[in-house]
């Protein structure tokens, strides 16, 4: 009779991880161990077997971190982030990894929409302002 | 008809000799409009191919994302409660026509829907995105119209257009509790196939059962999570029905070129057999006038 070691029972420890702007698509159901975002409810860090949530993403940096261990940063303008049995969507606004990025004109960005927000007419391009701010803001924060 | 003028030869013009066969020239004229003809349906063909090439491209990343968006809907299961009367249509389509069914085909599904949900009792208005839509269904379906968007199919569409329709429908005033959108999915270089996707209101969703087991769930994250969708969903069945006309557009140009060809091999064979007859014509009243007078 051959004895052998009984199989690790198969936990969900994998999470099939989809990520994609409108343009293009990082991670097609891919398996990935953790996913770091940052939410209007907070920052999260969300591994395989997380409770299903639904969560509206603000302006910042999404940190993915491979089987092996690496980590990629992505900068995320918005999007909203589902995650139900061990999958995970992350369909995102707009999409840009670290070198597509230049701290000198995220900071001009930031002055200009100080400006904007300071000289604007009306309830709507106010908000419109602030938002651009808050992404302009958190843009030099990741890069910095 | 052959003039027995005594010693003048009587010189009969060619272009006398209508019956009921075309002339020369007629044949000709017909000739030309229909080559050229051609000329404009391979070049359409040309530009659909090219502007097929960078939609079906662009249609595999938005394929990912579409999906990846609708998740939710999929894995939760929303079941829309029984009396709840308003339903929204929204048609997606484009402003311009020489593209085969794709409109219609649209319009069509637009039609029964709307037929089997007045039947149902329910309230119906119908959104076009595309010119032609409206005036497929304007004459019939007038009071169901809420929108239409022009300016559709001329550029290849962003999610920013997506979103400008996405806050109109919005800020329409409707309050829709479901809703539909009625696209052209692609399937390959030759097919395509009306599909329907449907998406809810924010009350319907919130008031789904499944919807309990998400943690962290408050109104305005739900809010911003359906306007997301919504421009999502339309952003999605843009991308699918731009590749689909574009493909149908190039297969409607070839068949026009082909059978301009065809015209034009029928037409050149009619020629030459005219133009001989004509020869063969002179010929003989030539040498029947020689014979007469020699």
């Amino acid at each position: 009779m051959v004895r052998s070691y009984a199989e690790a029972a198969t936990s969900p420890a994998q999470m099939s991880f989809t990520f994609a702007s409108p343009t293009q698509v990082l991670y097609n159901r891919a398996t990935v161990k953790q996913v770091d975002v940052l939410t209007l409810s907070g920052s999260f860090r969300i591994l395989a077997a997380h409770v299903p949530t639904l969560q509206v993403l603000k302006p910042g940096v999404v940190t993915v971190f491979a089987e092996d261990g690496t980590a990629t940063r992505y900068f995320v303008s918005s999007g909203s982030n589902i995650n139900a049995d061990s999958s995970m969507q992350l369909p995102a606004e707009e999409v840009a990894t670290s070198d597509m990025l230049d701290l000198a004109t995220a900071k001009s960005n930031v002055n200009k929409a100080l400006s904007h927000l300071a000289a604007a007419p009306d309830e709507t391009a106010k908000v419109e302002a602030q938002i651009n701010v808050e992404a302009s803001e958190a843009l030099v924060k990741a890069l910095e | 008809m052959f003039s027995r003028g005594a010693a003048v030869l009587v010189y009969q013009p060619q272009w006398g000799q209508v019956r009921n066969m075309a002339t020369l020239k007629d044949i000709t004229r017909r000739l030309k409009s229909i080559k050229n003809i051609q000329k404009i349906t391979k070049s359409m063909k040309m530009v659909a191919a090219a502007k097929y090439a960078r939609a079906e491209r662009e249609l595999k990343p938005a394929r990912v994302y579409g999906v990846g968006a609708l998740a939710l809907y999929e894995k939760a299961e929303i079941k829309v409660p029984e009396d709840k009367k308003k339903h929204l249509i929204i048609g997606v389509s484009s402003d311009r026509g020489l593209c085969g069914a794709i409109h219609t085909s649209v319009a069509k599904a637009i039609k029964t829907e709307i037929s089997t949900l007045s039947d149902a009792g329910k309230d119906v208005m119908v959104v076009g995105v595309g010119d032609k839509l409206r005036g497929l269904l304007q004459r019939t379906h007038n009071k169901h119209f809420l929108v239409t968007f022009k300016e559709v199919g001329r550029k290849p569409p962003s999610f920013g257009d997506a979103s400008v329709v996405a806050l109109e429908l919005l800020n329409s005033g409707y309050e829709f509790d479901e809703g539909s959108v009625i696209y052209n999915r692609f399937r390959s270089v030759i097919s395509y196939k009306t599909d329907e996707k449907p998406f809810y209101s924010l009350d319907t969703v919130s008031g789904a059962e499944s919807i309990s087991i998400y943690d962290d769930i408050d109104a305005d994250v739900l809010r911003n999570y359906q306007e997301f969708t919504l421009a999502n969903i339309l952003f999605y069945s843009l991308k699918e029905s731009t590749t689909s006309e574009q493909s149908a557009r190039m297969t409607a140009m070839d068949n026009a070129s082909k059978n301009a060809s065809e015209i034009i091999d029928k037409l050149t064979l009619t020629f030459n057999r005219t133009r001989q007859a004509v020869i063969t014509k002179e010929l003989i009243e030539i040498i029947s006038g020689a014979a007469a007078l020699g």
